[in-house]
């Protein structure tokens, strides 16, 4: 038994008539920490994460959740919280009423929260006593987080749970997500949306048609993947193109969308991590101002497109 | 997923998080109840039920026209008691069928509209309990919504006609004690097709999930029994059908009471409440909530739905052929015909006595009797249709002749008919009985029986 893992599973298989969700899957994610979950629609992740939450039992292999096994007699242990394919709520109820069920369903002890607070600190204190009928799919979104936070989680398994939240709803929940993380609550994060996975995240795994293709430290992920697109924005953007081009390991793009933005002053540049900062400083000793240097997709998106891609062509 | 602390075995000490204890039955009912009472639908339902027979009842009451080609329907003049029994007949056609397509066909369906299954699994982690939460409340609502019907049409009645003797099925008069008992009883008797109703809706919720049809199927089971015993099928079919005893609690209104059919008819319901309570557990438990597009629900359905319960209507077809005579005819024989008959028109020739207040006779001095035939004679003497046709004959009180009156009858298949007088018009008399202080309906114009069909 290992206090360390919140999540240990090896070989596992799930199998829905013909198709194979997940194939021989190998799970370990420490707790106290973001651990998000990729993939292509159909790579398996709602079965991993229904297997989690004990909503089904794998038909092969063993998991273990927060030290706990989980099979068809044993379900997932108190502590686990969260939800998959959105928030399950009843819109014929208010939000609090929502709270107030689902915390009846409980055993006693394990809420902890009060319904209030939970509703507080997602930031629908205001809305407590409005029918969830009329809320829209971000409030549902933070609804849905409260609930889950209700009980006294220590595995909390979010699908989606930015979707359909606005800049502030979404900052709202990232604070909800961190306090929790660093109260020792640990999370896995499914998500399409690459900035949420590599704002919050210290690690990811991405499956593919039921297989891991990776599983890891973010930056480790960044060094395996190819070359990455750059934008740079310099106050002399012909200048900075030269020295680029006489920069090993740095080619420039030409043609790529990113190059055909109406932007003048923006370069986009193609290179390894290691070859930046070679270019970075010619730029800079060249006395041209950088004004904005940004990977033009994501190092979590590259590597998500590149492996994801290289599993399907397999 | 390769591990990033899989090979972090820690030598910690073991701290595994205990497994919650299952969550009561009782808490996940309240629940279930909170939520069937916050749809707006089934608020409205137990408004309607607790108000409308009530209203109902009192404003037919009201009316000069009475449905007369309803059960009981010709006497809600006559007494506050036969207003619930013409709301039970209707009910039994389409309330009941209808409040249990919406509650209980809907329980497990809605939480696929709603996108609530996951949730509800997690929270509460046992099937079986929900199972069981679920099936309970709806029973709950729909207990209420039946009482709902039975209290309210039983005051509409008793506020238009106050409590005064009823005339049973087969001219006796029920004092209204008895008839009080017999109403409840009768109410009391149609919960069991409502049960087995209400487990095909269980069945339909949780094999058809948010279609349509899910929701219909009490409903259009209802209506295919309906049809069915509208047809001319061997008794033994008619009687394993679990919506019999919708119609059969009229046996409890003959004197002697037509007690065998309607036992058959509530047992035969339970057994199919049982049964598909029972396949609807089954099909819950394999259900698998994260594929909830498993495409192999079709093949569980027939297997696990459809065959078991036409194994179930077979089986008890064969019990009930097995164990009652005459099972496998029509059940509406000459003989049945003609002792109904004799004896409806007895008890409603002493009511018309009385309502006259001309001096009381016995049955016995009556001694009526009937010659039945059905298409003149031609053909088998037995089955319904509207082509029986009765010769009544019975000695005349206070004179030492016989008298004669003519009926046509339409049997329906289940056994119900009405006498229509065909003269003369000195034994079939007028539409209306002027009596002292009241006009009345004249009970020998026309009447309804029952033939028993066992």
């Amino acid at each position: 038994m290992d206090t360390t893992v919140a999540i240990r599973g090896r070989g596992i298989t799930k199998v829905f008539g013909d198709v194979v969700a997940l194939d021989h899957v190998d799970v370990s994610v420490a707790r106290g920490q973001i651990h998000g979950l990729v993939g292509p629609n159909g790579a398996g992740k709602t079965t991993l994460l229904g297997l989690l939450l004990g909503l089904a039992v794998a038909d092969e292999g063993t998991l273990e959740v927060l030290g706990a096994p989980v099979g068809r007699a044993l379900p997932a242990p108190d502590g686990v919280s969260g939800f998959v394919d959105g928030p399950g709520l009843y819109p014929t109820l208010t939000a609090k009423q929502n709270l107030a069920t689902l915390a009846a369903l409980r055993p006693r002890d394990a809420v902890t929260s009060d319904i209030g607070e939970a509703l507080h600190e997602v930031g629908l204190a205001e809305v407590a006593d409005d029918k969830v009928r009329g809320f829209s799919l971000g409030m549902r979104q933070r609804l849905g987080l409260a609930a889950a936070m209700l009980t006294k989680p220590k595995l909390l398994v979010l699908d989606e749970p930015a979707n359909g939240l606005d800049p502030s709803g979404k900052k709202q929940v990232h604070g909800v997500l961190n306090r929790l993380v660093a109260a020792g609550v640990t999370v896995i994060l499914s998500s399409h949306r690459m900035d949420d996975l590599e704002a919050l995240c210290s690690e990811v795994t991405i499956l593919s048609t039921g297989r891991v293709v990776f599983s890891g430290p973010l930056n480790k992920l960044s060094d395996e993947t190819r070359e990455l697109d750059y934008r740079l924005r310099t106050t002399d953007p012909a200048a900075a193109a030269a020295i680029a081009a006489e920069t090993p390991g740095i080619s420039v793009v030409a043609g790529t969308d990113a190059a055909a933005l109406a932007d003048t002053d923006v370069i986009v540049v193609r290179a390894q991590v290691a070859a930046l900062d070679q270019l970075l400083s010619r730029v800079v000793r060249a006395d041209i101002a950088v004004r904005e240097f940004a990977p033009v997709v994501s190092p979590l998106e590259a590597a998500f497109l590149d492996l994801t891609e290289q599993e399907t062509d397999r | 997923m390769t591990a990033t602390v899989a090979d972090a075995d820690a030598t910690a000490p073991a701290a595994q998080t205990p497994t919650a204890g299952p969550v009561p039955v009782g808490r996940i009912l309240r629940f279930e109840l909170v939520k069937q009472f916050s749809a707006w639908r089934v608020r409205l339902l137990i408004l309607l039920c607790w108000i409308g027979p009530g209203v109902l009842v009192f404003a037919i009451d009201k009316q000069s026209t009475l449905p007369s080609d309803t059960l009981f329907g010709r006497w809600m003049h006559a007494t506050g008691w036969a207003g619930p029994l013409v709301a039970l007949g209707f009910a039994g056609t389409w309330a009941l069928p209808l409040l249990t397509s919406v509650v209980a066909g809907d329980v497990f369906a809605s939480e696929d509209r709603l996108g609530t299954w996951r949730h509800l699994i997690i929270a509460i982690r046992s099937h079986r309990r929900i199972f069981a939460a679920k099936a309970v409340a709806s029973l709950t609502v729909i207990l209420l919504l039946v009482v709902g019907l039975a209290a309210s049409s039983t005051l509409g009645g008793l506020l238009a006609e106050k409590n005064l003797p009823l005339v049973g099925l087969d001219g006796h008069t029920l004092s209204p004690g008895d008839a009080a008992g017999k109403v409840l009883l009768a109410w009391a008797c149609v919960l069991a097709p409502t049960l087995a109703l209400a487990a095909i809706g269980l069945l339909g919720s949780i094999a058809l999930g948010k279609s349509p049809m899910g929701l219909l199927l009490p409903m259009l089971v209802a209506l295919g029994m309906q049809l069915a015993q509208m047809l001319p099928l061997p008794v033994a079919i008619r009687l394993a059908l679990p919506g019999y005893a919708f119609i059969s609690w009229n046996g409890l209104f003959t004197d002697p009471t037509q007690i065998k059919p309607l036992m058959i008819g509530v047992v035969v319901s339970l057994v199919w409440a049982v049964v598909a309570t029972v396949l609807a557990y089954l099909l819950f438990l394999r259900r698998d909530f994260t594929n909830l597009t498993n495409d192999g629900a079709g093949r569980r359905v027939l297997a696990l739905g459809v065959v078991p319960l036409a194994v179930v209507l077979a089986l008890t077809a064969g019990v009930v052929a097995a164990t009652t005579s005459d099972a496998g005819g029509t059940g509406i024989t000459q003989a049945k015909v003609q002792k109904s008959v004799a004896t409806a028109f007895g008890h409603l020739f002493r009511l018309q006595q009385t309502q006259m207040y001309h001096s009381s006779v016995t049955e016995a001095q009556l001694a009526t009797t009937a010659s039945c035939l059905k298409s003149e004679g031609l053909g088998k003497q037995e089955g319904s249709g509207n082509d029986w046709r009765c010769t009544i004959t019975f000695n005349v009180p206070g004179n030492n002749i016989t008298a004669q009156g003519i009926y046509q009858l339409d049997i329906t298949a289940n056994g119900r008919y009405i006498a229509d007088g065909d003269g003369p018009q000195e034994v079939n008399g007028y539409f209306l009985i002027v009596t002292p202080g009241k006009v009345v309906a004249n009970p020998l114009w026309q009447f309804d029986g029952n033939v028993d069909l066992l």
